[in-house]
């Protein structure tokens, strides 16, 4: 038969610009879809914002805004312009669950054996995700503003939610990649956490770190929640911000320029 | 964009297999397989659990690829052309794939837009195929709520909005019960009937029958017979009739007598002790009518009488002398005892 021995010069077609957008514009209304039909999933970008602003305020405030010589006053300036950071950190990672979850039923075969964009289905749990977060932070500045917080810098604020989404939309290619190679959900949340905590932790987010061990400064003046925290505050409420602002769009175009590749290539050849 | 005609000669091939291998480790999940689908037809590749069905429909899905060799659907190369190749396929795989949190109608609708339809006709499209799958009453509801049945149809549906060239079902109705198989069969026949190239896998010599024009046998990952399903069924034996009469003692001398008489040309009459009833190979009606009648003029009490199709252990023992390879719950297990001639 002549199909054995042919030889193929035919390219493959490519996707147009516009066709991309569509794809990524049908699936990301199958994950709003998705929030539709199962408000709860919505729970954790409602309650987070409102326990961990209420429980670093009253449980901490006190005693650390004492210590910055501002009170609990003088505590919410510096801890709200960090929980929009430590956030942006938080929710990513719920995209990785559910996308190790999408693996685990038929529809991702569904999705790669039509003509679409291997991109296509991951930008759109990248956008959706956003959302979400936009939703959160918004939560968060209504209850900021309730426990005291004096929003001084409507522009600061929006540049804040901007960077925050940038430093977010990275980080989310490492949950994604974590979705991809790693066996469920239940793995995915779990390595996520490992990997979470000491950076939300060993950050200025909750505490300035001028008290800490020379050791752990090396680690939390590099930690780019550290810097997002603090670019916050700046942008915010005033100070420095050009340093913090530079270190943390660096980090996010190397962990995009390396989580974005390989969580498209891993995407790609998993069988 | 050029397609490959493979054929020249007329009467086009839909899909070309050739030395298809693909390893995992040291397991050979596909071991050098040939196959050609002509258009319009229905190739039934019918084999055990493991024996590579799943693997080259993801291959030719472009799901996988392949350690080796060459396959063309539509004239589309599955390594050099995967995206003209998907916009020709439709794929309903073992496990229903679309998406259960989303009602009936928006799975339909994401995948006409995932295919490049307009929004409204890819509204129109995802009624009309509600409708045509008898799935309009459960458009709103999300496909978790629906039964196997259902979700079966939800599939077939989803892989007929791009009007494929090539439809893959990778057994189809594994899991469901015959009712909904008979369902399921008769939306694949109208889909058929409308010219598609169907490859269906399929455990069962009955789903083969009812639906496949061409069977293509493998086994651990080799093809180990093909050809027009008629011909294969001559070769395993077609039917079996089974007899049983109403006094035990009678079994004996009945399958005795159906043998000595030798009516079907095989002599390969057999007794099954634990229902108690005498199998017969039977190649056509003619020869069934013939042993009701040497039964009849026995006047033998006769309890039940039933035909049945082999089954896949049946076939795979009559084409290569062993047993199919799959788990012993995969097959019907009858306690059969071979008669001396």
């Amino acid at each position: 038969m002549s199909a054995a021995t042919a030889t193929v010069t035919a390219t493959d077609a490519r996707i147009p610009l516009r066709g991309h957008l569509r794809h990524t514009g049908a699936l990301i209304r199958r994950n709003l879809l998705w929030i539709k039909q199962d408000p709860e999933s919505m729970f954790d970008a409602l309650l987070m914002p409102v326990i961990f602003t209420l429980l670093f305020v009253y449980v901490f405030g006190g005693s650390i805004g004492q210590a910055l010589g501002g009170g609990q006053h003088g505590y919410v300036q510096y801890v709200i312009p960090g929980m929009i950071a430590m956030m942006s950190m938080s929710l990513s990672q719920g995209v990785g669950t559910g996308f190790s979850q999408d693996f685990n039923s038929g529809v991702m075969d569904r999705f790669r054996s039509l003509p679409i964009g291997r991109g296509s289905v991951l930008f759109a749990k990248i956008a959706v995700e956003l959302a979400r977060m936009l939703f959160a932070t918004t939560v968060l500045m209504i209850v900021a503003v309730l426990v005291g917080f004096d929003i001084n810098n409507w522009a600061g604020l929006f540049a804040t939610v901007g960077l925050s989404a940038v430093f977010a939309s990275s980080i989310m290619w490492v949950f994604l990649t974590l979705g991809v190679v790693l066996k469920n959900a239940q793995s995915v949340q779990a390595m996520g956490f490992l990997v979470l905590f000491p950076l939300q932790f060993g950050s200025s987010i909750f505490a300035p770190t001028k008290t800490m061990p020379g050791w752990l400064r090396a680690f939390t003046d590099y930690n780019p929640l550290s810097t997002l925290a603090d670019a916050a505050r700046g942008l915010m409420v005033g100070g420095p911000v050009a340093h913090d602002l530079w270190v943390t769009l660096g980090w996010s175009v190397v962990i995009t320029a390396v989580a974005a590749p390989y969580a498209i290539h891993k995407f790609r050849t998993k069988s | 964009m050029t397609r490959i005609d493979n054929n020249p000669s007329g009467g086009n091939t839909a899909v070309t297999v050739r030395g298809l291998v693909k390893h995992y480790g040291e397991t050979k999940a596909l071991d050098g397989v040939d196959l050609d689908v002509r258009e319009g037809t229905v190739m039934g590749v019918l084999g055990p659990n493991g024996a590579g069905k799943t693997t080259l429909v993801r291959i030719l899905s472009t799901l996988l690829a392949p350690t080796s060799g060459q396959a063309t659907v539509a004239g589309y190369d599955v390594l050099g052309q995967p995206r003209q190749l998907r916009r020709v396929i439709g794929l309903t795989g073992q496990y229903a794939s679309v998406d259960e949190k989303l009602p009936g109608w928006e799975n339909l609708y994401m995948i006409g837009r995932l295919l490049d339809l307009p929004r409204k006709e890819a509204r129109a499209r995802a009624d009309e195929l509600l409708e045509r799958f008898s799935l309009t009453d459960a458009a709103k509801r999300p496909a978790s709520t629906y039964s196997g049945g259902m979700r079966r149809r939800l599939d077939l549906a989803a892989s007929m909005i791009g009007r494929p060239e090539v439809l893959f079902l990778d057994e189809p109705t594994t899991g469901l019960d015959p009712r909904t198989r008979n369902e399921v069969w008769d939306e694949v026949k109208r889909m058929v009937a409308e010219g598609v190239t169907v490859l269906l896998t399929t455990q069962y010599m009955e789903e083969a029958e009812q639906l496949a024009t061409e069977l293509t046998v493998v086994d651990r990952g080799k093809v180990i017979a093909g050809g027009a399903i008629d011909e294969l069924k001559a070769k395993v034996g077609g039917r079996t009739l089974r007899v049983r009469p109403a006094d035990p003692q009678q079994l004996r001398p009945l399958a005795a007598t159906l043998d000595e008489l030798g009516i079907t040309g095989l002599a390969t009459t057999t007794v099954d002790t634990e229902s108690g009833s005498v199998l017969v190979p039977i190649l056509s009606d003619e020869q069934l009518t013939a042993v009701a009648g040497v039964v009849i003029a026995q006047g033998i009490t006769i309890s039940s009488i039933t035909t049945e199709l082999p089954s896949l252990d049946e076939v795979f023992l009559s084409l290569t002398g062993h047993r199919a390879s799959a788990p012993r719950d995969a097959v019907p297990t009858n306690a059969l005892e071979e008669v001396a001639v």
